[in-house]
């Protein structure tokens, strides 16, 4: 295959005419991917309403199962993780590599120990058989709960809401992971530099929304 | 590189070997491939048609059991509709066309344009290994609690069905970028050709509906996996809460679906009129219009479902208000004739037909929007009607005209025009045999998704099996003689239609690999035939390419300093 | 075609099939006109204008901005036009007046059930008065169905856990079809049944007589319909076995052994069809008829079982 613009830097494919015009491409297109993620959980807000709306005393008193200390734990997790992102990206917008990768690897932590929190939270919740739909049947205490009182009628339908919405969510964090971990190696090969980040960049904007994303989930679900 | 220019080197022959294929990232070899697929889900899906019909010519069972039948019309819809009519315009002549129209080398995102494609032949495997595991029956619309209820092979039809929106998702992704960010310079919104706009506006509502259906699959399988009780009423949950979700995908879906057939069908009528396509902004912002105003709609599938009658009134008066958008379009391409130069060539024949047809179902939509005849021609076999007269007389047909149409630039092989004009006869003859009795015998009752009737409407079943086993011969021989073209048709000109997209006026046939030798300079609008007329001194077919860098050029005008980007 | 149908739509049989007809005749031909005149003009202009000279560029047309309102002004006045009509007709049609009489319809796969007011049970005929308005109030035990009657121009779906409800006036005396219109499994085409509209002196009467007590045999014969879409009577096999003859004889089971069809076994069969599978078939019958049924209603069953050669 010949490249007709040699006069080009090396990361801007052929079929590109400029390094702005690829950039520019990448990032509107990281956009309407996040649209579309936004779509993909609007369905299910849109579940959360109409069902909260027709039980909303169920919902309240569901609520209170979940460990709000948890998902507050979680959440601040989350945004301290949004945070080294944007701090990785202003880091190689000065070129400084190094800073870079450092963020990069703490982002990757970050999300590591909210999979582990939600690990807990999760066991939990299965172990008191509090689970979607047809397996619901809270029994036992611990830590002061009565799992037991939780049995209400439109019970099995909260907790559906609950795990689909949070391991929809989990799955996203988990894909972010992989993400990070792999912009990182290349980061350390040297792939980046304060002309050519885009893929950071990217992956940035996707992991700002798996962050405000939680942020509805957490007082929607654990709060209210 | 005056080699490419005499059509010796280009993008069919410059590599070779299966993997060249495979591993392409060639927007035009990625069309191709999806050609292929997509010809075959459609063979399948049509033959699955012919048997339904076969089992249909009399009442009791004729050639299949119920449930043998009740699979097979199953299959039949998510064949045709997920596999099939979805991706046919867009990833096969928008991948083949869109680029080059554009003045572009490639889509955005080549990568992930090839991997589209694989996605969505993992999303057809799966959603085809459903056979194998156990009977799926109850229609394309899996309503709940039915579908649920039944064996596994749902799981693996709505699993399939997620994965092939997420192709669909990329496709529409990487066009809207595409268009947004590689035009050539001088390629104003104004002066894109109508196919562009049309698969623009497509892919708006593929981005923006797909992730829907995704959701909605995703808790159905996770409801029959996991009983979670959402949608099941055993278990608290609500069976109309499904279908709101699933038609707020599935009524945008059909305008996925004819949008990019208003597309094709302007670009032929401009073409083969050789004139400007009539009220060209009105045509081109409507299909946007159409488009969102088609995320209103959904509720025209739930007349009697018991959803509330205040949304029903809402959903009806919005229902209406499309065909509005919709009527002026179809006027303007009737207008596009008056006082043109109209030539009769296969891909025209189909852009008439598609006039006929086309309007034909979207007039008996709109008694379907009509709440008190909805109620009782719902679920009846008029439905049925109406949706083969816009999908099969509406996309299809446009389809068909298509891929006439660009046959010879694809492939740069001509195919028997004589054989054409036969196929299209029959086609059309058999296409409204096969569909206009079920109007009728819809309104006197007959209800769908029937493997069983009462003998009163057996004469209308009759001429209808009869009219599919018309509508497969002209069906059949379209894919024969196209075949044939292929080892043995005469080489195709540059441009045999004196069209002025650039996949016409500026690359050669078939096109280089990298599409064109030098970015294209636009001077003039899609169908500003006026502005040509140099080209047509010698007569119809044009011979000679512009803007081609070794001295081809014949373009008398200044390149255009308008600013490209918006 | 009987008295007021036509090509296009059965008899109209109800007080407000009439209604509806009116707005469809209204909505076909104000469309088969304005088809009509774009399918003349596109002919027209196919033949004016055809190409006849292969270097003739035709100049562009300029658009008259009037037509462009026209075609744009016109259709949404009759479509106005339409809306509100066919606002005013469903409105009519789903309010049913305050002294309708009330049925009770249940849909399961795949029979009807009308139970009436006076305790009567009906199943393969719903019996109504004529010229008295009927409310129907649905509910499915199974999955989701429709109730359609074409000649009254009613629909409505039946779903599982909730009631929904349609009501008409016959105008005249008859037998009309029924047919289920929503996909309910294998035999959805078979789940007919027929409206049987009588005069109300006659209707009075069958109330009367179906509400006495039948003969449990006769009782038996009248649930059947709920068993039909399986099981013949005249000794073919369908989803299920024959019940012909059925009675008495040694049945061989899917596991191996055999069993006696004693009145033990046939209840059993109904009541827990999982617990002995007969050899040859699936086991699909449901085993929702131990809490759909009476015991009076199950003894006839098995009375009319034995009846049967
Ligand atoms: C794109 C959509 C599409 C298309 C094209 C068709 C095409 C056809 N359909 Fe189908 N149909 C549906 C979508 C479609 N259908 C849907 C969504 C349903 C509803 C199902 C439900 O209730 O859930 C349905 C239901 C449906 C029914 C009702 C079943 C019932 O309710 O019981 C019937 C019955 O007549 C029918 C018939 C046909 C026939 C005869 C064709 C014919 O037009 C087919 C002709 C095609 C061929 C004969 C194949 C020939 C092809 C080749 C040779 C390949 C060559 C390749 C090239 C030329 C490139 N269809
Ligand atoms: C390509 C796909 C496609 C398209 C384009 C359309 C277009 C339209 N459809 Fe259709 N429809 C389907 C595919 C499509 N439909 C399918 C698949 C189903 C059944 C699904 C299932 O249940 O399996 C369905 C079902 C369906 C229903 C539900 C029926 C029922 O189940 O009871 C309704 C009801 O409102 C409806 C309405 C319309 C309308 C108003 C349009 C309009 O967009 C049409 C607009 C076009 C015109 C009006 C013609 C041209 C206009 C003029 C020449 C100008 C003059 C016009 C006026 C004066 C009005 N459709
Ligand atoms: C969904 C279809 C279906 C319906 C409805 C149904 N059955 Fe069955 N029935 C079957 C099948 C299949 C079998 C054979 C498998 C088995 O023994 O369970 C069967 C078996 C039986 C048997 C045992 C027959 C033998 O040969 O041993 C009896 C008795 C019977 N059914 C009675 C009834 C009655 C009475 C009704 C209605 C109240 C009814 N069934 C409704 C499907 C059905
Ligand atoms: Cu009951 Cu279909
Ligand atoms: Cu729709």
């Amino acid at each position: 295959m010949s490249t007709p613009h040699s006069d080009q830097p090396a990361h801007v494919k052929h079929y590109f005419v400029s390094s702005e015009q690829q950039f520019d491409a990448a990032k509107m297109g990281m956009w309407l991917f996040l649209v579309t993620e936004i779509l993909l959980f609007s369905g299910m807000f849109v579940a959360y309403t109409i069902y909260r709306s027709w039980h909303p005393e169920t919902w309240a008193a569901l609520s209170t199962a979940l460990d709000w200390k948890l998902g507050g734990l979680n959440t601040i997790v989350l945004l301290g993780s949004s945070f080294t992102v944007a701090l990785g990206i202003h880091h190689i917008q000065k070129g400084n590599k190094k800073g870079l990768i450092i963020n990069l690897i703490l982002t990757f932590l970050f999300a590591g120990v909210f999979l582990v929190v939600k690990y807990f939270e999760y066991s939990a919740k299965i172990e008191h058989g509090l689970l979607p739909g047809a397996a619901f049947d809270p029994h036992g205490i611990s830590y002061g709960f009565d799992y037991a009182t939780y049995n209400v009628p439109y019970g099995p339908q909260f907790f559906s809401i609950y795990f689909v919405m949070t391991g929809i969510h989990g799955f996203h964090v988990l894909v972010g992971m992989g993400l990070f971990a792999w912009i990182t190696r290349k980061a350390i090969r040297g792939d980046f530099s304060a002309e050519y980040y885009t893929p950071v960049e990217n992956c940035g904007l996707y992991w700002h929304l798996v962050d405000i994303i939680w942020i509805f989930l957490f007082p929607l679900l654990y709060l209210i | 590189m005056s080699h490419s220019a005499n059509g010796m080197v280009n993008y069919l022959n410059h590599d070779k070997g299966i993997k060249s294929w495979l591993f392409t990232l060639d927007h035009k070899r990625i069309g191709i491939m999806y050609l292929v697929a997509v010809s075959l889900a459609f063979l399948a899906g049509g033959i699955l048609a012919l048997l339904v019909r076969i089992e249909l010519l009399a009442p009791g069972e004729t050639i299949m059991s119920a449930d043998a039948y009740n699979q097979s019309f199953t299959l039949h819809a998510v064949l045709m509709i997920f596999a099939f009519i979805i991706p046919a315009i867009p990833a096969v002549m928008g991948n083949f066309a869109l680029p080059i129209q554009l003045g572009a080398k490639d889509v955005a995102f080549p990568r992930l344009n090839l991997a589209s494609f694989y996605i969505y032949l993992i999303g057809a495997a799966i959603a085809m290994s459903a056979l194998i595991v156990g009977r799926i029956d109850g229609g394309w619309t899996f309503y709940t609690p039915y579908s649920t209820s039944i064996g596994d092979g749902i799981l693996f039809v709505t699993a399939g069905v997620f994965v092939m929106g997420f192709s669909s998702i990329l496709t529409g992704l990487n066009f809207i970028v595409t268009v947004h960010k590689m035009r050539a310079p001088g390629l104003t919104w104004n002066r894109l050709p109508l196919f562009i706009w049309s698969i623009y506006a497509t892919s708006i509502v593929q981005v923006l509906a797909t992730p829907v259906i995704g959701i909605t699959v995703l808790l159905l399988f996770l409801e029959k996996a996991f009983q979670i009780g959402i949608f099941d009423p055993a278990l608290g949950g609500d069976p109309v809460l499904f279908q709101h979700f699933f038609w707020f995908y599935s009524h945008p879906a059909v305008y996925i679906m004819i949008l990019p057939a208003f597309g094709v069908v302007s670009d032929l009528m401009g073409t083969f009129s050789r004139h400007q396509v009539s009220g060209y902004k009105f045509v081109a912002l409507s299909s946007v219009a159409i488009a969102f105003l088609g995320f209103l709609v959904w509720g025209h599938h739930m007349f009697v479902s018991g959803q509330s009658a205040v949304s029903s009134v809402v959903f009806s008066l919005i229902t209406y208000l499309i065909g509005i958008p919709t009527g002026v379009k179809v006027i303007n391409w009737v207008q596009t004739m008056y006082k043109g130069s109209v030539q009769f060539k296969s891909p025209m024949l189909y852009a008439i037909m598609f006039l006929f047809t086309f309007s034909i179902g979207g007039f008996t939509g709109i008694m379907l929007g009509v709440l008190a005849i909805d109620i009782h021609l719902h679920d009846t076999y008029f439905v049925v009607a109406h949706f083969h007269y816009v999908m099969m007389g509406g996309n299809v047909i446009a389809a068909l005209g298509g891929l006439h149409y660009w046959w010879p630039k694809m492939t740069g092989k001509l195919y028997n025009e004589t054989q054409a004009k036969i196929a299209a006869f029959l086609v059309f003859f058999g296409f409204n045999l096969t569909f206009f009795p079920q109007f009728i015998m819809g309104a006197q009752g007959m209800p769908r998704r029937y493997y069983d009737y009462l003998p009163q409407y057996e004469g209308y079943h009759q001429l209808s099996t009869y009219g599919s086993w018309v509508l497969g011969v002209g069906l059949f021989l379209i894919a024969y003689y196209l075949l044939v073209s292929v080892f043995k048709g005469k080489k195709a000109g540059l441009n045999p239609w004196g069209a002025l997209t650039l996949e016409w006026t500026h690359t050669t046939t078939p096109p280089d690999h990298h599409n064109f030798l030098e970015t294209p300079v636009v001077t003039r609008g899609a169908y500003d035939f006026h502005l040509a007329r140099h080209l047509f001194e010698h007569g119809g077919e044009v011979t000679e390419l512009e803007g081609m860098g070794d001295g081809a050029s014949t373009l008398p005008e200044t390149p255009a300093t308008e600013d490209a980007t918006v | 075609m009987g008295d007021n149908g036509s090509v296009w739509l059965p008899d109209a049989m109800s007080t407000l099939a009439g209604e509806v007809d009116a707005l469809f005749w209204f909505v076909f031909w104000a469309s088969t006109i304005i088809f009509a005149m774009v399918i003349v003009a596109k002919v027209y202009f196919m033949v004016k204008f055809r190409r006849t000279d292969e270097t003739y560029v035709p100049e562009p047309v300029e658009e008259s901005k009037v037509l462009e309102a026209v075609w744009i002004v016109l259709p949404t006045i009759l479509t106005l036009i339409v809306f509100t009509w066919g606002f005013e007709v469903f409105v009519k049609l789903n309010t049913a007046p305050p002294d309708s009489y009330e049925i009770s319809v249940r849909a399961q796969q795949w029979s009807w059930e009308f139970q009436y007011q006076e305790g009567a049970v009906s199943y393969t005929e719903m019996y109504v008065p004529v010229g008295r308005p009927v409310k129907l109030v649905m509910n499915s035990s199974d999955v989701l169905h429709s109730f359609f009657v074409p000649d009254f121009r009613i629909k409505h779906d039946v779903i599982p856990n909730r009631y929904t409800s349609v009501w008409f006036e016959a105008t005249q005396a008859g037998e009309y079809d029924i047919y289920c219109t929503e996909y309910c499994g294998t035999q959805h085409s078979g789940m007919m049944a027929k409206v049987v509209a009588v005069p109300q002196d006659e209707f009075n009467k069958w109330i009367a007589e179906q509400s006495q007590d039948l003969p449990p045999a006769e009782l038996g014969l009248q649930v059947y319909a709920q068993c039909q879409a399986c099981h013949s009577v005249d000794g073919s096999a369908g989803i299920g076995p024959t019940l012909a003859g059925l009675y008495g004889t040694t049945r061989p089971l899917a596991d191996g052994s055999t069993v006696v069809a004693d009145e033990d076994y046939l209840l059993e069969s109904i009541v827990n069809p999982m617990a002995k599978i007969a050899e040859g078939y699936q086991p699909v019958m449901p085993a929702m008829f131990s809490s759909t049924l009476s015991p009076k209603q199950l003894d006839g069953l098995v009375a009319y079982i034995k009846t049967l050669e």
